[in-house]
């Protein structure tokens, strides 16, 4: 019956030649000596790496795996499954790195890494394992990062760095931290990358220490999960040592302290689960990411969700008399399609609300004024701007703003300097620039907020809108 | 006989205004649309966009939601068929179905009344009057006080006299049960708030409670020529909180002779009155003595009336329309056939475990099913229609008939099996256990029957074999949704790829690739254990994609469990689904609620639901206390919450008093029904800021009790 079968093939292959020229013959003699004792000896290396992925597949071993879980954290593989579109594949690359390398066993390098589709668009994905020497890096493991940015470069794939790690293996500091392929290069590539338009996302799942703390602090936007993910550059006990402080990890360096206070984080997110949501929501709000991919158009949707609120209501939110607050929100709700505003840095700089949206199905992001600008409103606004600069996406000012704070310590802190900051992210941002007054538009913060001096491409006033150098009020 | 031709020809009827809403609008207008006769529908702000205005051929606005501003008006509604030029008004049930002053000023603007004359309406209304009309007319009563004094010690008094248990009854409104002395005073000036409340009338009979009695009504139907029949009767014993909730004809375990006594009674009772049109006279059947006894008549089509149409094979609709044109009824007595066995099970919107309390919500997912001559389903709401609290919470009747009562049984079973509703409670499982339950497969019903077998119908969280089961057959539920949801996901996924499908589609091959391994999916669904909410249970399910596109599915806490379950989308919600090698039908509905996904699946003769979290909405002080991800009660200790949304009748303390666990706090109106909100312990009441006359929603924080 097997000569019947290739018999079967040769017909097949006859007939297809027939119509296609290109078709190579089957030129496979299923029945011979060497197919047998070749596909013998497969047989045995196969299972053989089989073994060895067994292995390489426990991480960290099941103590270690159990403690992780115990931190309600996901393993990084399972974090990456939850990252990638449903169904999706996995390229994993390098996946026996560092495998019988050293002493001590070092599965996959203690870092996992590969290629995968978020939200349609392809990615790199480098992630920790914290279950492998606390996620430490080695000299594979760095060689293994290096690896999958220089891929990433190539490719132009966003990447998407988990990060949970101690940073770099100490006693082998000599072959991790002075040479060019060292722990440095990850820094420098991923500038390189950003300053490329290649979008560089860190997701804070775990610690983040020393030169770690650079991975997130250096990329376009980052998510720090409360509770688990830190960033410091020395832990507790180096603080203590140095200066006697006593302090605990999370007040240090928590979620809290990076997306209120310090704003070196974008997102907080309330546990692991959330924070993998929040970056699959930042791979979707990338839009025209990659310039270069030239894959701009199409993502915008040719269908578009209304609105959850009516827009009438808009004419009841915003108060004729300036010095009533209102919460923009309540505006944005009622502009961007189906009301999704993914918020960003939402709790930093808090008196001006910055996001992405649609509007019709065009990406948008949108800067909103809640209050007065503060330091800490003009940087956030300045790296909103650059962001949505990086990634053609256009941006829309709502603007109802008294102006920058006054007073000695604002002064102090530098407002003049971080509005200046601001002002240039607007004159130089080359993208399509809506403007909306929609209340008040007094001083500095016309400027800032794209008033006329800033060639918004279209400028449009609500009835209640004022414009002056500063209020009323203060003019007496 | 002379029949008055000159009457018929003029009066008969073209277009018919039906002053309800619901199943029964859209069940009224069916029939006439039959006899060729145009339909108008009244609608008011919540009905806008329902079934019944779709119905009909035209629809006229009657005012907001509230039903007093609307259904209830009946001004409005009569301008509504001046304005359409209807010549005829069908109330329905309910609203101004039995307002003997609506049927007047119908006769009195023209318009022929589908229903008694108003004398009839006012004279059965009245429930002391109709009694004493009955009495007089020969036909049995139950022993009792209907005198017009109504004062508090006479009325004590003669409660003493009849003896207990003794039974509330105001002539408008809802009954009460005293079962002792010491109850009676704060029980009958809570029927005389309520009644007073609802209708502006408050009088109070009193009468026997009857400790095993049963419910069975006569359907009788008059003619204007002075001919009335019976169309035999129907058992209602079936209650809870003194409503039926699944009706039969014939009554089970009623001789032949017993049937025709009834019926005879049911036929004098209606001359008694002048009766024309549908009426049903209501009798108390006690079981122990078999002896009969008159409660009340109907003057009206009642909801139940398909079970009497399954049995005898006519339009109790069409008879209606015809009586009220003048024409004589169309068979006589002997002629009326009593063919097989029907039964009729409401489904209610309802929370079952909470005291079967009235709920609200959206019908994201709503699949009877199919209709045949035997399978009737009585409904005025499609999919993602809002059940409000303005209206009755009713969704459906599902009205089965069959050869013999156990076959008319086995089919409702089935039919309430495949009966679909998501997105609010339902009493669709309670229906079903009531079905399968031995006693009422006997036939050995009584009014008193949930009360009676409640531990067989309600799952108790102390019988941990049956917790068991029901746990179990659960997780087999959530291994089912598992595979389901992966497999719709997935495909809808790819379906919707974002930008050329070309090169993207080798990333989303199925199974999805990995390297030498297989690719797992971990998913977390928290089952809503229905009957017992402290029942509820997080399972974590894993997933292993395999080759053959199969899944290899297992729950985290018992890996010792695995089901291999290979799902196929046969349709939207349908799936062919294969575990360990047995084929079933599964149905899947998904939708989601304040970042949480809801899944409900039907699979055999269950349906399980269950909860996902899809996302965490970060709000201002989130951050700072986050709550357990999944804790049962997100309000502060001693908060006490409306149990649903309503109208704040009266406040029984002041905020700051010091109260006992479990005394009443105040008292809340819903669908016509007050709830005593009480407190859950001793303390002082804190935060109550309500007044009487507000609305509350449901779930909002009443107060709290602070110690």
């Amino acid at each position: 019956s097997a000569s019947r079968k290739s018999l079967a093939a040769l017909q097949i292959a006859q007939t297809s030649r027939n119509y296609s020229l290109g078709v190579l013959p089957d030129g496979v003699d299923r029945n011979s000596e060497a197919f047998s004792r070749n596909s013998k000896a497969m047989d045995f290396l196969i299972s053989d790496l089989q073994s060895h992925i067994q292995k390489v597949l426990g991480g960290g071993g099941t103590v270690a795996v159990k403690r992780n879980k115990s931190r309600n954290k996901l393993l990084p593989r399972e974090r990456i499954d939850r990252l990638l579109d449903p169904g999706a594949s996995f390229l994993e690359l390098s996946q026996l790195a560092g495998h019988e390398l050293y002493e001590e066993s070092l599965p996959s390098a203690g870092i996992i890494t590969g290629i995968g589709p978020v939200h349609g668009r392809l990615c790199m994905f480098v992630a920790n394992d914290p279950t492998v020497k606390g996620g430490t890096y080695y000299p594979i493991t760095v060689k293994k990062h290096l690896r999958a940015q220089e891929i990433a470069s190539h490719c132009k794939l966003p990447c998407i760095y988990l990060v949970d790690s101690g940073g770099a293996f100490l006693p082998k500091q000599a072959e991790v931290f002075p040479d060019r392929e060292n722990f440095g290069r990850i820094f420098y590539n991923q500038s390189i990358m950003s300053a490329e338009g290649i979008p560089q996302i860190a997701l804070v799942l775990g610690s983040c220490t020393a030169g770690g703390a650079y991975i997130p602090a250096m990329a376009d936007e980052s998510v720090m999960v409360k509770g688990n993910g830190t960033i410091f550059l020395a832990g507790p006990p180096l603080v203590k040592a140095a200066t006697g402080e006593e302090v605990s990890a999370e007040d240090l360096g928590g979620a809290s302290v990076h997306c209120k206070t310090s704003g070196v984080s974008d997102y907080f997110a309330l546990d692991e689960l959330h924070g993998l949501a929040l970056g699959r929501n930042i791979i979707k709000n990338l839009h025209m990411a990659g310039r270069s991919l030239k894959s701009g158009l199409q993502n915008i949707n040719s269908e578009y969700k209304e609105p959850l609120y009516d827009v009438k209501e808009l004419r009841f939110i915003a108060p004729t008399e300036h010095k009533q607050q209102f919460d923009i929100r309540s505006v944005i709700a009622r502009i961007v399609d189906g009301s999704e505003f993914d918020e960003f840095k939402k709790l930093y700089g808090t008196t001006l609300v910055t996001g992405f949206g649609r509007i019709f199905g065009q990406p948008v992001g949108i800067i909103g004024n809640n209050g007065i600008l503060f330091n800490e409103s003009a940087l956030k606004g300045a790296h909103f701007i650059e962001l949505c600069t990086q990634r053609n996406i256009p941006l829309v000012f709502l603007q109802n703003i008294t102006g920058f704070m006054v007073g000695s310590r604002s002064e102090a802190n530098g407002i003049a300097k971080s509005g200046a900051k601001m002002v240039m992210a607007v004159s130089c941002a080359k993208v399509p620039k809506v403007t909306i007054i929609i209340g008040g538009s007094f001083g500095a913060g016309n400027y800032a907020m794209c008033g006329r001096a800033y060639s918004p491409d279209f400028m449009y006033l609500w009835p209640n809108a004022k414009i002056s150098v500063m209020g009323g009020a203060q003019t007496v | 006989t002379v029949r008055d031709f000159s009457a018929s020809e003029t009066r008969r009827v073209e277009k018919i205004l039906i002053a309800n809403r619901g199943e029964i609008a859209c069940r009224i207008m069916r029939t006439a649309k039959r006899l060729g006769i145009q339909t108008v529908a009244v609608y008011s702000d919540a009905d806008r966009h329902s079934l019944h205005v779709k119905s009909a051929d035209e629809a006229v606005h009657i005012g907001p939601p509230p039903a007093r501003l609307s259904y209830l008006n009946a001004s409005s509604i009569l301008d509504a068929a001046v304005r359409t030029g209807a010549q005829a008004i069908h109330p329905g049930y309910g609203f101004l179905s039995e307002s003997a002053d609506f049927a007047q000023l119908c006769e009195d603007k023209g318009l022929t009344f589908i229903g008694p004359p108003a004398s009839a309406i006012r004279d059965m209304g009245d429930k002391s009057a109709s009694k004493r009309i009955m009495g007089a007319a020969g036909v049995p009563l139950v022993p009792g006080y209907h005198g017009n004094d109504q004062d508090i010690d006479l009325m004590k008094f003669e409660a003493d006299k009849i003896g207990y248990p003794i039974l509330i009854k105001p002539t408008h409104g809802g009954m009460r049960i005293v079962q002792s002395p010491d109850e009676f005073v704060e029980a009958f000036l809570g029927a005389q708030r309520e009644a007073a409340a609802s209708f502006g009338i408050s009088t109070i009979l009193l009468e026997k409670y009857i400790t095993r009695p049963r419910h069975i009504e006569v359907q009788i139907f008059g003619d204007k020529h002075g001919n009335v029949l019976h169309l035999y009767e129907r058992d209602c014993s079936v209650q809870r909180r003194h409503q039926k909730i699944i009706e039969e004809a014939p009554a089970p375990n009623v001789s032949n002779d017993f049937r025709s006594h009834l019926g005879q009674a049911a036929v004098s009772a209606a001359k008694a009155v002048g009766y024309h049109n549908a009426g049903t006279v209501e009798f108390i059947v006690d079981t122990v003595s078999g002896q009969f006894y008159f409660m009340e008549m109907n003057t009206r089509l009642q909801v139940e009336h398909p079970v009497t149409e399954m049995i005898v094979g006519q339009d109790l609709v069409e008879w209606q329309i015809r009586v009220a044109n003048g024409e004589h009824l169309p068979i006589s007595q002997s002629q009326i056939p009593l063919s097989g066995h029907a039964f009729e099970a409401r489904i209610y919107a309802e929370n079952v475990p909470k005291g079967f309390l009235p709920a609200t919500g959206v019908l994201h997912h709503y699949h009877h099913v199919p209709v045949s001559p035997t399978v009737r389903v009585e409904t005025g709401v499609e999919r993602g229609d809002t059940v409000s609290m303005h209206y009755d919470p009713m969704i459906a009747k599902l009205v089965v008939w069959g050869e013999n009562r156990t076959a008319a049984l086995l089919k409702l079973k089935d039919c309430l099996s495949k009966f679909q509703v998501a997105g609010l409670p339902t009493n669709i499982n309670f229906l079903l256990k009531l079905a399968n339950h031995q006693a009422f497969e006997n036939g050995d019903v009584e009014t008193h029957f949930i009360e009676r077998f409640k531990d067989d119908l309600f799952v108790d969280p102390g019988n941990s074999l049956l917790v068991d089961k029901v746990a179990g057959a659960a997780r087999f539920g959530a291994t089912l949704a598992a595979a389901c949801l992966i497999e719709k996901e997935n495909s809808e996924f790819r379906e919707n790829l974002p930008g050329s499908k070309g090169i993207n589609s080798i990333w989303y091959s199925s199974p999805p690739f990995r390297v030498h391994h297989c690719a797992r999916h971990t998913m977390e669904l928290e089952w809503e254990n229905e009957y017992d909410s402290s029942g509820s249970k997080l399972l974590k399910i894993s997933t292993t994609y395999k080759e053959d596109g199969s899944y290899l599915i297992e729950a985290e806490e018992d890996s010792s469990q695995c089901v291999e379950v290979k799902a196929t989308c046969i349709g939207n919600h349908d799936f062919r689904v294969e575990a360990d090698g047995v084929i079933t039908d599964v149905c899947l509905a998904v939708y989601s609620k304040d970042q949480t996904k809801l899944i409900h699946i039907w699979h055999g003769s269950h349906h399980h639901h269950f909860k996902q979290k899809i996302g965490l909405e970060l709000s201002d002080d989130d951050d700072l206390e986050r709550k357990p991800r999944f804790e049962k009660s997100s309000y502060p200790q001693g908060s006490v919450v409306a149990p649903m949304a309503g109208l704040v009748v009266k406040l029984l303390v002041k905020d700051g008093t010091k109260v006992e666990g479990g005394q009443p706090i105040l008292v809340l109106e819903a669908m016509k029904m007050e709830h005593v909100v009480k407190a859950p312990s001793a303390g002082y009441v804190h935060g109550l800021h309500l007044a009487a006359g507000q609305q509350v929603s449901d779930g909002s924080i009443l107060f709290s009790i602070k110690e």
